[in-house]
């Protein structure tokens, strides 16, 4: 091993190295053997992590394929025996509800985001503290405080289920922004400093642009999340078995739908709401993906 | 390529006064690493090739060149640091004395314990005393046994000229140390692996100019204890510090490559090659 072509006896470097090299040479084997034990055990666990995951994908996707066909999106929810049954109604609510939702929670948020991220001070830490235990707050809680402060007072409608599904948005697409922000290196905000720029002008030129990729990816998550929830709607918006585009009114919603009709006893119920978990499920997953996409595309333009 | 124009005076026994360690005198100047055209490429791409020189022992060899000449790329390819990134590819013949670096019954953890490096910015185990981080290695290697442990701690930070001002704080956090100071303990735990090669990636970049003399210093008293490949952008300090010299640059397709290799003295004062003269001279780069 050693390259030495003399006695390297009396050298306390030479002899300390070959006595190292030797333990190590030794030594190898059971270090090979316990990382590959280890690498081992994270495959194991891995694949205990991702059995439930995929069990719970290819089963709605088995159950809810067969539901899909032309009726399942172009009629409204029928009552039990009557045939040709769709969640049309429940798909426009959805994503009127969830328009409304986003279009409100986003500058709320980004706002709310930039400021956490521009700003250490007791205002910032006490929103920034609130917004974490928002986020841990069981969601069933937005919907029965929009039932107590907006429904008794105007009745119920899909603008309280937007309001509701708003509140657990909020402080999903504030912290992720706020992360996102305070992920632009701050030596760019120096360098429009040292150009005169004012902070909002820095914010608005630099700072958000740089961000850009992290706010989409988390703004597209918290559609994701929120447009999945069915507790906040439960005593808000209704339900409603016709056709409704006015949010004004009371509405139906995809994760109503399969709350409902998933705990009736009629076969074809219970198929319109295998179709419709599987229609929210792909919802989400296009909204993931297509964050995923987006935020890598614009990564990659950059450099 | 001349050899014989290096005259290296000869070594008389050496004394560690602090360990009391005794280096006797040992012959100097044959090759350690044998290098014969190297190539870099990153996903196709060549990033340094055409590089054929030998790595003496117990000298200390400076590669410089203006950014983008390979240097480091060709450095890192000499502990195989390249094998993490899954695009590069190094092709031509590395030697380790007997070891081929790249040969596939080499096993690169066993490779990188020969074969030490040091980083640009000093980059201590924030989570490790001074101690821990001065074993680390030989840990990472197998080493248990307490008495070599403390033997390998003492003999690297004494080499690397720490030992007397953390030996009553050996259990403090690497981070209390200032950044020359954390630059040498990087160094005390590469040296206590005790490598055949150091590799330093421009070592004092990171430093201000009395931690870096210190350093430099530093590096040519380790001569006695290990070969040193050393990357610098600093022409002076490759002047001051190395015994022979590489000087890489970026040819027409953006490649590094070898211009000339040969003694510092001669590569600074009468190189063979007109770029060699132009770069030494600071007329670009």
């Amino acid at each position: 091993m050693s390259v030495l072509t003399f006695d390297p006896s009396g050298d306390p470097i030479l002899e300390r190295r070959r006595q190292i090299q030797s333990i190590a040479q030794a030594s190898l084997g059971r270090r090979k053997a316990s990382s590959a034990v280890a690498l081992g055990i994270c495959w194991v666990f891995l694949v205990l992590a991702i059995i439930p995951l995929v069990a719970v994908i290819v089963y709605t996707f088995a159950k809810g394929i067969v539901a899909w066909n032309a009726t399942f999106f172009t009629q409204v929810t029928k009552p039990e025996g009557i045939p040709d049954g769709g969640v049309a109604n429940a798909l426009v609510g959805t994503v009127i509800i969830g328009a409304v939702a986003t279009a409100v929670t986003i500058p709320l948020g980004l706002l709310g985001g930039l400021f956490l991220a521009e700003s250490d001070g007791r205002v910032a830490a006490g929103i920034r503290f609130t917004a974490d235990l928002m986020t841990g707050v069981p969601s069933i809680l937005m919907g029965i405080f929009g039932y107590i402060a907006l429904v008794k007072a105007f009745g119920y409608s899909g603008l309280i289920g937007a309001f509701a599904i708003g509140m657990i948005m909020l402080p999903i697409i504030m912290r992720a922004c706020e992360t996102a922000i305070r992920g632009v290196p701050g030596h760019l905000n120096e360098a429009g400093l040292a150009l005169g720029a004012r902070r909002f002008m820095i914010a608005r030129r630099v700072i958000l642009p740089a961000a850009l990729p992290g706010i989409i990816t988390g703004v597209l998550l918290a559609i994701a999340r929120g447009v999945g929830e069915t507790a906040p709607l439960l005593f808000t918006i209704f339900g409603n078995q016709y056709m409704q585009w006015n949010p004004t009114k009371p509405m139906d919603a995809l994760p109503l739908v399969i709350y409902n009709n998933s705990s009736q006893p009629y076969p074809d119920l219970l198929q319109i709401a295998w179709g419709a978990a599987l229609l929210l499920m792909a919802m989400v997953l296009v909204l993931s993906i297509g964050s995923r996409i987006v935020a890598a595309r614009l990564q990659r333009e950059r450099r | 390529m001349t050899t014989d124009s290096v005259t290296t005076p000869a070594i008389e026994d050496d004394v560690n006064l602090t360990t009391g360690e005794v280096f006797p005198e040992r012959p100097t100047g044959h090759p350690v690493m044998q290098l014969t055209d190297v190539a870099v490429a990153f996903a196709g791409r060549t990033a340094v090739r055409d590089v054929t020189f030998d790595v003496h022992d117990r000298e200390i060899t400076a590669l410089i060149g203006p950014s983008g000449s390979g240097k480091t790329t060709l450095l890192r390819a000499l502990n195989r640091m390249h094998d993490t990134v899954r695009s590069a590819r190094v092709t031509g013949t590395i030697m380790l004395g007997d070891t081929d670096v790249y040969a596939t019954s080499t096993d690169p953890t066993l490779l990188r314990s020969r074969v030490g490096m040091v980083f640009q910015r000093p980059n201590p185990f924030p989570t490790m005393s001074i101690y821990e981080n001065a074993v680390a290695g030989l840990r990472f290697n197998g080493v248990r046994k307490k008495p070599l442990l403390d033997e390998a701690a003492e003999s690297s930070l004494v080499a690397a000229a720490l030992w007397d001002s953390v030996k009553d704080r050996l259990k403090a956090h690497a981070s209390t140390l200032s950044g020359g100071e954390q630059q040498r303990l990087c160094i005390a735990r590469a040296l206590a692996v005790e490598p055949e090669v150091l590799l330093m990636d421009e070592p004092t970049s990171a430093l201000d100019p009395i931690a870096t003399k210190r350093i430099e210093e530093l590096i040519g008293e380790l001569k006695n204890r290990v070969t040193i490949i050393i990357v610098t952008h600093n022409m002076q300090q490759a002047m001051r510090v190395s015994d022979r010299c590489a000087f890489l640059l970026m040819g027409e397709d953006k490649a590094g490559e070898l211009i000339e290799f040969d003694a510092t003295a001669k590569l600074f004062s009468e190189p063979d090659d007109a770029r060699t003269l132009d770069y030494v001279n600071g007329r670009f780069g």
